[in-house]
């Protein structure tokens, strides 16, 4: 019995270099597609409606294929208005977030100081915090200080939600530097102002560039906040949400094909700049 | 050193009248660092002066502060009490970037977004020379270390004894008064090791420059070093030429750090003529050179290292040091035989017999045996009698 059982297993030829895929290997070959699909049917749905050649008000059923509304885009000078803004504010907030979010990075990375913890609490309860939450009490906030929402409370509140993302970023990247890297700097002769902006800086680019980029996604598609701090500036996000009761004309998602284009673009050059500099 | 020599360096130092000045020179110098409300010292109080183009040594074990010594020379730390001067300089408030030394780091700390070339040429053009001039300081200095051709690499694609090599450059291209070495050897293979050894000492003949180089391997502050200082616990033991901290520890902890030694401690028994002697068992003798502080009746505790005695089954002749114990452990090793030696008093001596007879052990384990020494391999710690 016994030799009958292992008769088959030890005639069998060792297997070497390729084997037979296993039922475990295709099951997670299937999962895969299964998630992939997943993540980019409500984006294909998107972009394929860009191109619906649908006559009445509402864009949800296909009606056949059209490149029309690209050359139409401007049709609409308050959804062009939207969008400008939109721009405008994440390009602030990113510059903004970046540069502040840098700085806290590096210093919470490198150094040890008197409310260390605090800070990183603080960043920790600003990224965690509900956006319900931030949006509404920010708007009391200015309310009860006077401030007129509109443009630059947008913008204070973009920043203030996403210099966190930047500052985890950054720190993470500083954490993973060598500190002697830096005082090489300073011992061949570079002041402190030098020594970070020839060695430290371009070392961390990776790590401010990611959170410029995380900072930028997060601002051009905020709802939850603009909604509470906008006052009568409106967003692209805003428009649409005001736009969707009486139909999203396909514009919209023409604009949002744009947008998902230039993201998957960085997206694709970050790979091909980060695959340059591991040589 | 010759008349003319003399002249040139009292004129360095700008006083014709006065001894030359240190490269390096610490005076009284203590690091403290304060941790959770309490003070923990780093450096307990250094002094030292390093001569022009020496050859220096900081050796310890880790924590003995050997490296935050170094540190507050290059200017890293902030001493807590004294002064740092560099050819007389006092430069205890000067940021690194304007003391006139470099640092090779332990981990290199090559900029890993510059070429060769470029990490080569970093100091240069901070202090703005000319672009020329660069050019060929940064030639010169990667012909020295054998680093030619190879100045568009970034560090990455070089192995660890070529980074070290870049390492090494970079600071020599700014000509510095002085080089610091931090455990310069320290990530390199073993094989490696041994042939840097021999580059640096060739290089630093080259240079001519002071180099100051910290290391906790005694085998290579002894191999390269003109001068050791052996530091413990935040100050230094002992400071001497390689030979004297190795034949002549000034302390028990020298003594076990440099090397094996053997201890033993005992009561000096009488003085004849120039040697001390001690009894050691019931037939045992140990004689040492009789110094001032050596009377009879006074404690000691002599030092003698390993490869000094000899092994014998016979009692050996007057006239030197001589033991009996039993033999608890004996191995063959190559290149030498290593034996312990369990003494009557209950203290074990490691021996060690090169491998020059074909008849292997010349004891087992078990065995009575004789060890021997001359006096002057008896050496007393805690007393410095001159070499």
């Amino acid at each position: 019995m016994t030799s009958a059982a292992a008769g088959p297993d030890a005639a069998a030829p060792p297997h070497r270099g390729r084997r037979r895929p296993r039922w475990g290997d295709r099951l997670l070959r299937a999962y895969t597609w299964l998630v992939l699909a997943w993540l980019l049917a409500p984006v294909a749905v998107m972009i394929a409606f860009g191109f619906n050649d649908t006559r009445s008000k509402s864009n949800v059923s296909w009606q056949g294929f059209t490149t029309r509304w690209w050359g139409r885009l401007g049709d609409y000078p308050d959804l062009t208005a939207a969008v400008v803004n939109s721009l405008e504010i994440a390009a602030i907030a990113t510059v903004v977030a970046t540069a502040l979010g840098t700085g806290m990075g590096v210093a919470l990375g490198r150094y040890r100081f008197r409310g260390q913890g605090g800070t990183d609490l603080m960043m920790f309860a600003a990224i965690s915090a509900p956006e319900i939450v931030m949006g509404a009490s920010l708007l009391s906030l200015f309310v009860s200080l006077g401030v007129p929402t509109g443009f630059g409370t947008i913008v204070l509140a973009h920043v203030l939600f996403s210099v966190s993302f930047v500052a985890v970023t950054v720190r993470a990247r500083v954490a993973g530097m060598d500190p002697a890297v830096e005082e090489a700097a300073r011992d061949l002769g570079a002041s402190a102002w030098a020594a970070f902006w020839r060695v430290t800086f371009p070392m961390i680019l990776p790590g401010v560039l990611a959170g410029a980029l995380l900072a930028f996604a997060l601002s051009i598609d905020d709802f939850v906040i603009t909604q509470f701090t906008g006052g009568a500036t409106v967003t692209f996000p805003l428009w649409i949400y005001g736009a969707v009761r009486i139909g999203v004309p396909p514009q919209v998602n023409v604009l949002g094909t744009i947008i998902f284009g230039i993201g998957v673009l960085v997206a694709v050059l970050n790979a091909v700049a980060g695959r340059r500099r591991r040589g | 050193m010759t008349d003319i020599q003399q002249d040139m360096a009292a004129a360095e130092a700008g006083d014709p009248a006065a001894a030359p000045v240190p490269a390096i020179e610490l005076a009284g110098v203590v690091k403290e660092y304060h941790a959770r409300g309490e003070v923990v010292p780093a450096v307990r109080g250094v002094d030292l002066s390093i001569a022009e183009g020496e050859f220096f040594a900081l050796l310890g074990p880790s924590g003995c502060g050997k490296t935050t010594t170094m540190r507050m020379v290059a200017g890293f730390e902030d001493p807590t009490r004294g002064t740092v001067r560099l050819h007389g300089r006092d430069v205890t408030a000067v940021p690194p970037n304007r003391r006139d030394v470099n640092m090779v780091f332990q981990s290199y700390a090559l900029f890993p977004h510059m070429n060769v070339w470029d990490n080569v040429a970093f100091g240069l053009r901070r202090r703005g020379l000319p672009r020329e001039e660069v050019r060929r300081r940064v030639a010169e200095t990667l012909e020295i270390v054998d680093l030619a051709g190879r100045e568009r690499r970034r560090p990455r694609e070089l192995s660890g004894g070529q980074q070290q090599r870049v390492a090494l450059a970079r600071a020599l291209a700014n000509r510095p008064r002085a080089l610091l070495l931090d455990e310069p050897l320290g990530a390199l293979d073993l094989k490696l090791r041994q042939a840097m050894q021999g580059e640096l000492k060739r290089i630093q003949r080259e240079v001519g420059i002071t180099f100051v180089h910290v290391t906790h391997d005694q085998g290579e502050a002894l191999a390269m070093s003109d001068r050791i200082a052996v530091m413990n616990d935040g100050r230094i033991e002992q400071l001497g030429p390689p030979r004297e901290v190795y034949e002549r520890p000034a302390t028990r902890f020298v003594a076990g750090f440099i090397g094996t030694s053997n201890l033993l401690a005992g009561t000096v028994a009488e003085v004849v003529g120039d040697l001390a002697v001690l009894r050691a068992g019931e037939d045992g003798r140990v004689l040492l050179p009789a110094g001032d502080h050596l009377r009879p009746g006074g404690p000691v505790e002599i030092t003698v290292r390993p490869e000094k005695i000899s092994i014998e089954t016979v009692e050996p002749v007057p006239g030197v040091s001589a033991v009996r114990g039993t033999v608890t452990d004996a191995s063959y090793l190559g290149t030498a035989n290593s034996y312990l030696v369990r003494l009557p008093e209950g203290t074990e001596f490691t021996v060690f017999e090169q491998n020059v007879h074909d008849s292997g052990l010349t004891a087992r384990r078990g065995d009575t045996v004789w060890l021997s020494w001359q006096p002057q391999h008896s050496y007393a710690i805690g007393s410095r009698t001159p070499s």
